[in-house]
């Protein structure tokens, strides 16, 4: 563990703790976005460039900007009265912590699974685009299809019917 | 022809005079000063390019206006940026009461820093590149991606409706051409088979006769340059694209609540990501630093990639001379109507012109699959549109 992971680690953390404890929401959001940079940095940091890249492409090109567009055409951005936390807090810590509980285990037991592997396996961008539009062709279409079918059912559902002219 | 110690050194002088000054210091520290010299290099060259650009710019639009422009300060007023930098870094940097501090600091910064790193990737002449990356192009357009958050921090924080309305316009706009300007550049992606810029001006630099296999030179290269060029207008919020911060109906938009240096390092991340992504069009579609005919390539070759990137921004200061503004339905319309439509179909030529190997015939179908398109879409389809009042259909 160098110490560039523990920056990139302190910086996720903390934009993802900002995230959930600041008052207002746009700042929230913005500390999300923090936290989706401080990832594509540890994907950048395990040279894993596609990914890295890909997720400032999508989550701060596209995420953040979708997630702040959602926060002012709704509610506006005017600050809570109250804390931010609501009541039922303590379920919340329970469920999160059993997600982490899950996730640790799963990951510490893949590395007794897996063998250890000496040669970190090279993957290039090249690598990645030959096996999304050949091995995983089929996939990809039906990821293709589901989004395009969920674009325009939002579109039906957001567009209201327009009147017709009354005979 | 052009392998004389001569011509060897000038192109590559910059390189060699990076190298001789790195040579001063210890083996273990040259790797890292080569970068730092890099990014210094970088980081003075364009601002100052930005400072030339605007005297350019005001003293082009003047002629368009049939007026003088600036010719006060200095010799043909070419010390004008000089007194504009000093006169913003002297002004009050005002922070409206209401403004949200932070973020109103920030976003200035934000576009600045994501702009810059642009640069990283583009070549600027042969070896002329900072980080030769695998995903070069990726990587370009993610750093394109964070632009869009400094303006809509920018434009929130100020707490003002002129600001908020020209946030929300730019992203928009932002988003719709983004999209546009991708896939333009994946169609050059799918020929040359690489993301890596260097990679694709290599595959661009070769000759038949005299004349450069630059990709405009190609049916599927017009046309996406076109769209490139169509999308970048609108990426950069340049005229008729300027509705963001349309000065008559949202005063100057997301940085209505700027002044002072603020203000001035919005005006320069305005102008970087015009040089960057003019570097970008030139690299991908105008065969980046190669010359344009193969007896003027004992020129220098990064003479030849700021000529390219000059030319360009002369030409969208020709365009902000010349064209009005579009409305807001209308830049809708216009992009995900006609402009994306067009950028897929020639997706398709682009694919087209690859399977069908060397011949004439692939110049004859892939032109006449465009033309027809064009005909049919942007002259049939388009006079279909009735361009008149606007019908607000979200907000009666």
């Amino acid at each position: 563990m160098s110490p560039i992971f523990y920056l990139l680690a302190a910086l996720t953390i903390g934009g993802g703790l900002a995230a959930v404890l600041l008052k207002n929401l746009v700042h929230a959001a913005l500390a999300t976005t923090v936290a989706f940079a401080g990832l594509a940095l540890l994907y950048l940091e395990l040279d894993a460039q596609f990914a890295g890249f890909a997720q400032i492409l999508v989550y701060i090109g596209a995420v953040a900007i979708l997630i702040v567009f959602a926060i002012l055409l709704t509610r506006g951005s005017d600050l809570p009265k109250d804390s931010v936390f609501s009541r039922t807090w303590a379920v919340g810590l329970v469920i999160a912590a059993a997600v982490f509980a899950v996730l640790a285990w799963a990951v510490l037991q893949s590395l007794r699974a897996v063998p250890q592997q000496m040669a970190v396996p090279a993957v290039t961008v090249h690598d990645i685009g030959n096996a999304l539009v050949g091995r995983y062709v089929l996939p990809l279409e039906i990821v293709g299809l589901l989004l395009t079918a969920a674009t325009v059912g939002a579109v039906i559902v957001a567009m209201h019917e327009k009147e017709r002219p009354k005979p | 022809m052009a392998t004389s110690p001569l011509f060897t050194h000038l192109d590559q002088i910059f390189i060699l005079l990076c190298d001789w000054l790195v040579g001063f210091l210890p083996a273990a520290l040259r790797p890292a000063a080569g970068v730092v010299l890099g990014v210094v290099a970088i980081v003075c060259l364009f601002p100052a390019l930005f400072a030339l650009t605007t005297v350019f710019e005001r003293k082009g639009l003047g002629r368009i206006q049939n007026r003088l422009g600036p010719n006060r300060v200095g010799p043909f007023g070419l010390l004008q940026p000089i007194a504009d930098g000093i006169k913003s870094l002297t002004k009050e940097d005002v922070v409206p009461l209401s403004a949200n501090a932070a973020v109103h600091f920030l976003a200035p910064l934000v576009l600045v820093v994501a702009v810059f790193m642009g640069f990283a990737v583009l070549p600027m002449g042969r070896n002329m590149v900072l980080v030769d990356m695998d995903a070069g192009l990726l990587f370009f357009f993610a750093m394109g991606a964070a632009t869009e958050l400094s303006v809509f921090m920018a434009g929130w924080s100020s707490r003002n409706k002129y600001s908020l309305l020209g946030a929300m316009r730019a992203v928009a706009q932002m988003i719709s051409y983004e999209v546009v300007l991708l896939l333009s550049s994946v169609a050059v992606v799918m020929i040359s088979g690489s993301l890596s810029l260097p990679k694709i001006v290599d595959a661009q630099n070769t000759y038949t006769g005299i004349f450069p296999h630059w990709y405009i030179f190609t049916p599927w290269g017009l046309a996406g340059f076109v769209m490139y060029a169509i999308a970048a207008t609108a990426e950069t919020n340049r005229s008729p694209f300027d509705l963001p911060e349309g000065e008559s109906e949202l005063v100057a938009g997301y940085h209505t609540e700027y002044s002072g240096f603020k203000f001035a390092l919005f005006f320069l991340g305005e102008y970087l990501a015009m040089f960057s992504i003019s570097g970008l069009g030139t690299t991908l579609f105008l065969g980046g630093w190669s010359a344009p005919f193969s007896f003027l390539a004992f020129i220098p070759s990064w003479i030849w990639f700021f000529s390219k990137v000059m030319l360009s921004i002369f030409v969208f200061i020709w365009m902000r001379g010349t064209l009005p503004r579009l409305r807001q339905d209308q830049l809708m319309n216009f992009a995900w109507k006609f402009v994306l439509p067009f950028t897929l179909l020639n997706l398709f030529v682009t694919a087209l012109w690859r399977f069908m190997g060397e011949g004439w015939l692939r110049w004859v179908v892939c032109s006449a699959i465009l033309a027809a398109a064009y005909v049919l879409m942007g002259r049939i389809g388009m006079r279909s549109e009735h361009f008149g009042p606007r019908r607000y259909r979200y907000a009666e």
